[in-house]
């Protein structure tokens, strides 16, 4: 334990800037993940274990796309579009078999799916760790905001993010689609009734979730060595994250990312040994005090 | 009468021959001892981050096995490499290399795992009395701690303490002179990872008194994610900064610490930067990292030694890695001995191994040593130098005689309670 460090920093504006960022970083990976994984629970109400394969998927394809036209946006796109491509043919051809299975089943499916795909990852890209690089805009020296260090490329990260989590509430909260999405999640026998085609709506939905986790396989992808089995650790954390927020909630996955996000950083400077103890600590207090997580509700 | 006889005969017949068979049952290599070929058991990581490292280690061995071979095999045997991925988990480890020896037949074991798996394979070569050689873990105690010593296990790799012995005086070196006070590590927590810094510290601390570790990060083995680390290390404002990550976790780490332009900030301390894999991984690799020699064709600039490298590099399309020539040198080290002892056995080959010089391209002055007393070797060539974004990666190499890495090695056994 070393709480000088964190009360120094608590009191220091450059540490205060670089600790958060670097919390909002971390946190808006996670968000991405999560917030696909939440959004599937909410319509299709089945725990995706396999969703952490789609991240692995948009990392490696952005990789693919950026070495072969050393365009970074058309990685980003590659990595989204590949990632939702594979997300529909599985929705299609092996997850809405299992969605009235009991958990049991649901559970197994997913894992198998992780294995496959890590072994069709080793066969297409080889089992060694790959390395994809800074794109050449983003090779810039860091940012000094307040004293603390903010690398650009971070802030395009945490920046682009937000754009999509503001999108996907007003695409959500404002549009017919997102209206059927809602009211799918509440009651999808009724929303069946009503002449609404609920097969293809899950279909939509799993491979919205699936873009999301790929686009943020693809953000990732300068910063992390990518290798097969690289979406299980990024999956345990969404699922924290998912828990804190509340299942099935947009919002809950943003704030439940950001506080995860903050809790490893400042963690880090205060509890070293004890930082990832920390993230299941929170996780349990928010348990305790409101089961359904921060922004759950009854019954989700 | 002859009832009688008869059946005493049986009885004893019926004894024995339950005897052999229940011996061979229970210990198939014996069984398998009879075959011509000599079947040896090869754990190792063939996928995730360190697959690289894993794949390199099997291209080394089987170039030197088919060497072998063609002149004629392990005293006489032609050899057969079972190669078997271990994905770097422990307990898998052990089930793999209990798996070569009792279900395939293996007769020894070359455990090409890192530390965090060697250990399980160390205890199943204490389980089952095979001759095991340790080939890619550099924890210094596994050769170097007694309690752990076994008669049949002989590790065949760089130790963390003689990397951090050559390590500490070329640190301290610069340190004095630059007046590099403040220093930070950066490494993996499991053994490998604090027994290497502890170590370097150490020699550092030694030749340099005025050091002080200003702060530690200790990220788990694999991590993905590095920001919190970094972050740290910027608040602590160090003027270097020591690490012994390695592989894909090396890689990733400078790759996120860069963009953070880290290493404008602090020297960087990297033993394992300077191994092929990693350098080439890297994609803008920040120059001036000082590390340690890993393999690098240039170091020892010996024609044998380039020459070694450039087999390989045409026969794989790549060059080797710190793994690859460690585990050709087992196999060399195999060889020499079946030919003293004219024999495949395990124990006969412990025996002449114990104490065995060969000349190798790996030697600081062309041979390796298998050092009788810790069952390691010693010799090989360790150097420490600054590098930059292509061949030759590391103009120049720093060492210091091994004569001196002896000595405060001693001590070191000394302070730990191993002599």
């Amino acid at each position: 334990m070393d709480l000088t460090a964190l009360t120094e920093c608590l009191s220091s504006a450059s540490c205060m800037v670089t600790q958060v960022t670097s919390g909002f970083i971390i946190g808006m990976l996670l968000f991405l993940v999560a917030v696909g994984l939440t959004l599937i629970f909410g319509v299709v109400k089945i725990v995706n274990f396999s969703h952490g394969v789609f991240y692995m998927i948009g990392a490696y394809v952005a990789m693919t796309v950026y070495q072969a036209t050393n365009s970074y946006a058309a990685a980003l796109l590659g990595g989204a579009l590949g990632a939702c491509g594979v997300g529909i043919i599985v929705e299609r051809f092996i997850m809405r078999r299992i969605y009235s299975a009991n958990v049991l089943m649901q559970l197994l499916v997913c894992y198998a799916l992780v294995l496959i795909f890590d072994d069709l990852v080793k066969v297409v890209w080889g089992p060694e760790f790959k390395a994809m690089g800074m794109p050449e805009a983003f090779r810039v020296p860091p940012l000094f905001i307040f004293g603390g260090v903010v690398p650009p490329f971070y802030l395009f990260l945490i920046a682009a993010a937000l754009v999509i989590a503001v999108g996907l509430a007003l695409a959500i909260n404002g549009t017919r689609f997102g209206k059927t999405v809602r009211a799918a999640a509440h009651n999808p026998t009724m929303v069946s009734a009503l002449g609404i085609n609920t097969g293809l709506l899950f279909t939509a939905v799993f491979g919205l979730g699936c873009l999301l986790a790929g686009l943020a396989g693809g953000l990732a992808a300068p910063v992390r060595s990518l290798t097969p089995g690289m979406g299980f650790s990024i999956l345990i954390e969404s699922f924290i994250v998912t828990v804190i927020g509340g299942m099935g909630s947009i919002t809950g996955a943003l704030v439940g990312a950001l506080l995860i996000g903050l809790v490893r950083t400042f963690g880090a400077l205060g509890f070293p040994l004890f930082t990832e103890a920390l993230m299941y600590m929170a996780m349990a207090i928010i348990l305790i005090v409101k089961p359904t997580g921060l922004f759950g509700r009854e019954g989700t | 009468m002859s009832r009688k006889k008869l059946s005493a005969i049986s009885r004893r017949s019926f004894l024995k021959a339950g005897a052999a068979v229940a011996g061979t049952v229970s210990m198939p290599w014996v069984a398998s001892a009879q075959a011509k070929t000599i079947k040896i058991g090869f754990p190792t990581i063939l996928s995730g981050r360190v697959a690289q490292l894993g794949n390199s280690s099997r291209n080394s061995a089987m170039m030197e096995v088919e060497k072998i071979n063609a002149a004629g095999g392990l005293a006489g045997r032609p050899i057969e490499l079972i190669a078997r991925d271990t994905k770097g988990q422990p307990q898998e480890a052990a089930r793999v290399a209990r798996e070569l020896i009792n279900t395939d037949g293996c007769e020894l074991l070359i455990d090409a795992e890192a530390s965090t798996g060697a250990f399980a394979v160390h205890e199943v070569a204490r389980d089952l009395g095979i001759l095991c050689m340790h080939t890619n873990s550099e924890t210094s105690s596994l050769s170097a701690d007694p309690k752990l010593r076994l008669p049949n296990a002989f590790r065949c790799a760089r130790q963390g303490v003689h990397d951090s012995v050559i390590g500490g005086i070329y640190a301290a070196e610069i340190a004095n002179a630059k007046n590099l006070t403040r220093w930070a590590t950066c490494s993996p927590d499991y053994a490998y990872g604090r027994d290497t810094t502890a170590e370097f510290v150490g020699y550092l601390k030694r030749f340099a008194p005025k050091v002080e570790i200003i702060t530690e990060v200790w990220p788990k083995i694999f991590q993905p994610d590095y920001t919190e680390a970094i972050t740290k290390l910027i608040q602590a404002k160090p003027q270097a900064l020591y690490s012994c990550l390695w592989g894909g976790d090396l890689t990733s780490f400078i790759d996120q610490a860069s963009i953070y332009a880290l290493f404008s900030q602090m020297q960087f301390y990297a033993v394992n930067m300077a191994d092929y894999t990693a350098l080439t991984a890297v994609k803008n690799l920040p120059p001036g990292i000082h590390s340690g020699n890993r393999y690098i064709k240039t170091f020892p600039a010996t024609p044998a030694n380039a020459t070694w490298g450039d087999a390989y590099r045409a026969k794989y399309g790549e060059y080797p890695t710190n793994w690859s020539w460690q585990n050709a040198l087992c196999l060399n080290f195999l060889s020499e001995a079946a030919k003293k002892a004219n024999s495949t056995d395990g124990k006969k080959l412990a025996e002449v191994l114990r104490g065995l010089k060969i000349n190798s391209p790996f030697g600081a002055d062309g041979t390796v040593t298998m050092r009788a007393e810790d069952q390691t070797i010693v010799g090989y060539a360790i150097g420490w130098g600054t590098t930059i974004p292509k061949e030759p990666y590391v103009p120049e190499m720093k060492t210091s005689p091994w004569a001196k890495v002896f000595e405060l090695e001693a001590e070191w056994k000394k302070q730990k309670g191993y002599a």
